[in-house]
């Protein structure tokens, strides 16, 4: 009830301090690089050239996967078949794949000796060439096709099934089913799934890292790690960096602007009954070569990896116990700052908004910016790269909060909402609520939350690249290190044992989250 | 003694008033259209809205500020009395010990709590597993142990069948009848009001009037009150 006197309980100052650390994670970083930067460089020709191929590579990319979005999920949609579930269901995996794993598998089959390549062989093509800006948006799109097919497809779905009956009785055709219901709805979803995947695609560094590289292939990000890892000019990194939390930031404005549609959303089993005849084999062709373009690379990994996974080198399995050390400090970190942030969320009744806007700020912050700064904050105190497991881990959880928040934000709400005044009738308050009311109606949500950043934790390679010690590699880094050897079976090996170990964490949290919970 | 001093509560453009008092052990149905204010009237007393001017008392008590755990008050909500997730057991519990580190001696007055309403032996079941009727049984042995001399009911009986209201109104009122407490019961149905309460509140128009002899009113009902019965002679 609005009109209680708000309380400041320990919860709450809980919150406020959560607010502050996040802040802190974000400014203070940017803020020791620019202090650092010794002589006020400006931006070279390198530079711009970077900045270039990132909204170049980022446009294309979220481009692309929205327009091959728009079909595939119109067919989903309008068709009932056999494994659509599990489709579905896959659609929404790449999200919790481990970037470079991924990359792995698009060089099995689109690099130079993969069998795409080999197939273009057979009828005399030359193979596709992966590295650089076809490269980077192959595998961009490959991450962002299913996610901008579910947001599209929620969109379909969102459509009444009233008014495709209304359509029918009227007589209309596809033609006008498109322009009166279908063409309306797509353009409320299309900006808000453009510019998602646009920021995404901003700050991705591991498949610029992977597939980049070069003076005409190289996003900011990349640049940040060259400057920082190869030249120690901090002085450009800093610089980057800015320039990057600018460009991040006024994506991050266009798209709350825009709004984003959701894409979390249960319900997606359902289909759209409609009655205007359009093509089947059309749709069909596009499932199959959709589903195909998402199943092969990880089917050509398991291929190659499975029979190595038993006999790599001790130092990926070493790498495998600190990737999951990492994942659990950073599963930890953000499901429970998210926490905090939920509830003071819910509990502020003015000011909501701009808490809520710091939580999802980090979408736009760089993750080597971050990194980096804190390397040079903590430089004069202690050993950063002693420390580069738990600042990644942190990092890590930063990058996560953002969808713990989308998951708990509304599930506090609906708590408080609902039990809320019975438990303040029953003086129920503190930590007997969170205990007894709170942990064990946002189990799920918690689950889902702790599992999603335990596997993006697990498969990130980003901050950890930046301080590369042999002795504190994690399994990304490792097994990019492999490839990078042209280890290629080892690679896949490793590439399999992390694949399996990112489903695994997120399956057992989410699990847990749902087993013996009572609706 | 539940005192309504001079009380006035303006929500936007909603406000209601309220100038009277309740004497202690009394059943008063609080009857009126809805978005009359019935519900806001007891949320005043129950401590989740704070009146604009004037004072709520209990006794010589001024409840001004009162978080609502604290007040000498037990409230039953239309829905959502149970939380699904805990046992009977512990649900009741929550009426002793809002921790639920409940002593062999309070679990032994959970379970004469559970007998009194009719559930003895229910207590390791989840609210999910009864019905309804258990379920507010389940609320209303919580009620019983939190020993509050006030009790609220915002029509907790309005989702059961005709017989089963009748039979929970009947406990209530043999409830209230064992500890002396006071009852303000809302109710959008006169037959509510006539079956248990000894006296009725008539909410209508920005005003909770003073209470009447449950009788009497409706014998001979004031305007606002005909206009919300309507056509309905043989009441």
């Amino acid at each position: 009830m609005a009109d209680r006197t708000f309380k400041i309980t320990p919860l709450i100052w809980a919150g406020f301090g959560a607010i502050l650390f996040l802040l802190a994670l974000i400014i203070l970083p940017l803020m020791a690089l620019l202090w650092r930067a010794e002589t006020p460089a400006a931006l070279g020709a390198a530079d711009l050239a970077a900045v270039r191929f990132t909204l170049l590579q980022a446009t294309l990319s979220a481009g692309i996967s929205v327009a091959l979005a728009v079909p595939v999920a119109r067919a989903l949609a309008r068709r009932r078949f056999f494994g659509r579930g599990l489709l579905i269901t896959l659609l929404g995996a790449p999200f919790i794949l481990p970037v470079i794993v991924a990359v792995l598998g698009l060089l099995a089959v689109f690099g130079r000796g993969g069998i795409f390549s080999e197939m273009l062989g057979w009828i005399g093509l030359p193979p596709v060439h992966i590295y650089g800006l076809h490269g980077v948006v192959l595998a961009h799109v490959f991450f962002n096709l299913p996610l901008a097919t579910r947001l599209i497809l929620h969109g379909w779905l969102s459509i009444p099934a009233e008014r495709f009956r209304l359509a029918a009785s009227l007589g209309f055709g596809p033609r006008d089913v498109a322009r009166v219901l279908e063409w309306p709805m797509l353009r409320s979803i299309l900006p808000g799934a453009f510019m998602v995947i646009f920021l995404i695609c901003m700050t991705s560094f591991a498949v610029a890292l992977a597939l980049g590289g070069g003076p005409k292939a190289t996003t900011v990000e990349l640049a940040i790690y060259q400057a920082f890892r190869f030249d120690f000019d901090l002085g450009r990194a800093a610089l980057l960096a800015g320039v990057q939390f600018a460009m991040g930031a006024v994506a991050a404005g266009v798209m709350l602007w825009v709004s984003v549609p959701h894409a979390m959303g249960a319900g997606l089993d359902r289909t759209v009954e409609r009655w205007d005849d359009a093509a089947g084999w059309l749709d069909a062709l596009l499932l199959v070569v959709a589903a195909l373009f998402l199943i092969v690379p990880l089917g050509m990994i398991l291929i190659d990896g499975l029979p190595y996974v038993l006999s790599l080198p001790t130092s990926v399995y070493t790498a495998a116990g600190r990737s999951l050390v990492v994942a659990l400090m950073s599963m930890a970190l953000s499901t429970g700052l998210g926490l905090l942030l939920a509830l003071l969320v819910v509990r502020l009744q003015r000011g909501a908004v701009l808490v809520e806007t710091i939580g999802y700020v980090t979408l736009a912050a760089s993750p080597l910016v971050i990194g980096a700064g804190l390397f040079i904050l903590l430089f004069p105190v202690v050993d950063p790269v002693a420390l580069a497991l738990p600042i990644t881990a942190l990092v890590n959880a930063a990058m996560s909060l953002p969808f713990a928040l989308r998951a708990l934000v509304p599930a506090v709400r609906e708590v408080e909402g609902t039990y809320g005044r019975l438990a303040d009738s029953l003086a129920m308050n503190g930590w007997v609520r969170m205990k007894l009311v709170l942990w064990p109606r946002l189990r799920r949500p918690l689950g889902f939350s702790a599992g999603l950043a335990a596997a993006l934790s697990m498969g990130d390679l980003g901050v950890i690249a930046l301080f590369s010690d042999p002795d504190r590699a994690t399994l990304p880094l490792q097994m990019y290190r492999l490839m990078s050897a042209y280890r290629m079976d080892q690679a896949a090996g490793a590439a399999v044992l992390l694949l399996g170990m990112s489903l695994f964490l997120f399956w057992i949290f989410d699990r847990g989250g749902r087993a013996d919970a009572d609706v | 003694m539940l005192t309504f001093d001079n009380m006035r509560i303006t929500q936007g453009d909603f406000s209601l008033s309220a100038d009277f008092t309740v004497q202690g052990g009394e059943i008063l149905a609080v009857i009126g259209p809805s978005g009359g204010g019935k519900s806001t009237l007891l949320n005043v007393v129950a401590g989740f809205l704070e009146p604009t001017q004037g004072r709520v008392l209990w006794n010589d008590l001024d409840m001004a500020g009162m978080p609502p755990g604290e007040r000498p008050v037990s409230i039953l909500f239309q829905d959502n009395n149970l939380f699904p997730h805990l046992t009977v057991t512990q649900n009741v519990g929550l009426g002793l010990r809002p921790d639920l580190r409940l002593s062999a001696e309070q679990i032994t007055q959970v379970d004469a709590a559970l007998e009194r309403v009719g559930l003895g032996g229910y207590g390791t079941r989840k609210p999910a597993a009864l019905s309804g009727g258990q379920q507010s049984r389940v609320a209303l042995a919580r009620m019983l142990l939190r020993g509050n001399p006030l009790v609220l009911l915002d029509e907790p009986f309005a989702a059961l069948g005709p017989a089963l209201k009748g039979e929970m109104l009947e406990l209530v009122s043999e409830l209230m009848g064992e500890s002396g407490a006071t009852l303000m019961m809302v109710s959008h149905d006169p037959e509510d009001a006539k079956r248990i309460a000894g006296q009725t509140v008539l909410v209508a128009q920005g005003l909770a009037h003073a209470p009447v002899e449950t009788g009497e009113i409706f014998k001979n009902p004031p305007e606002a009150l005909r206009a919300y019965l309507g056509d309905m002679k043989s009441i």
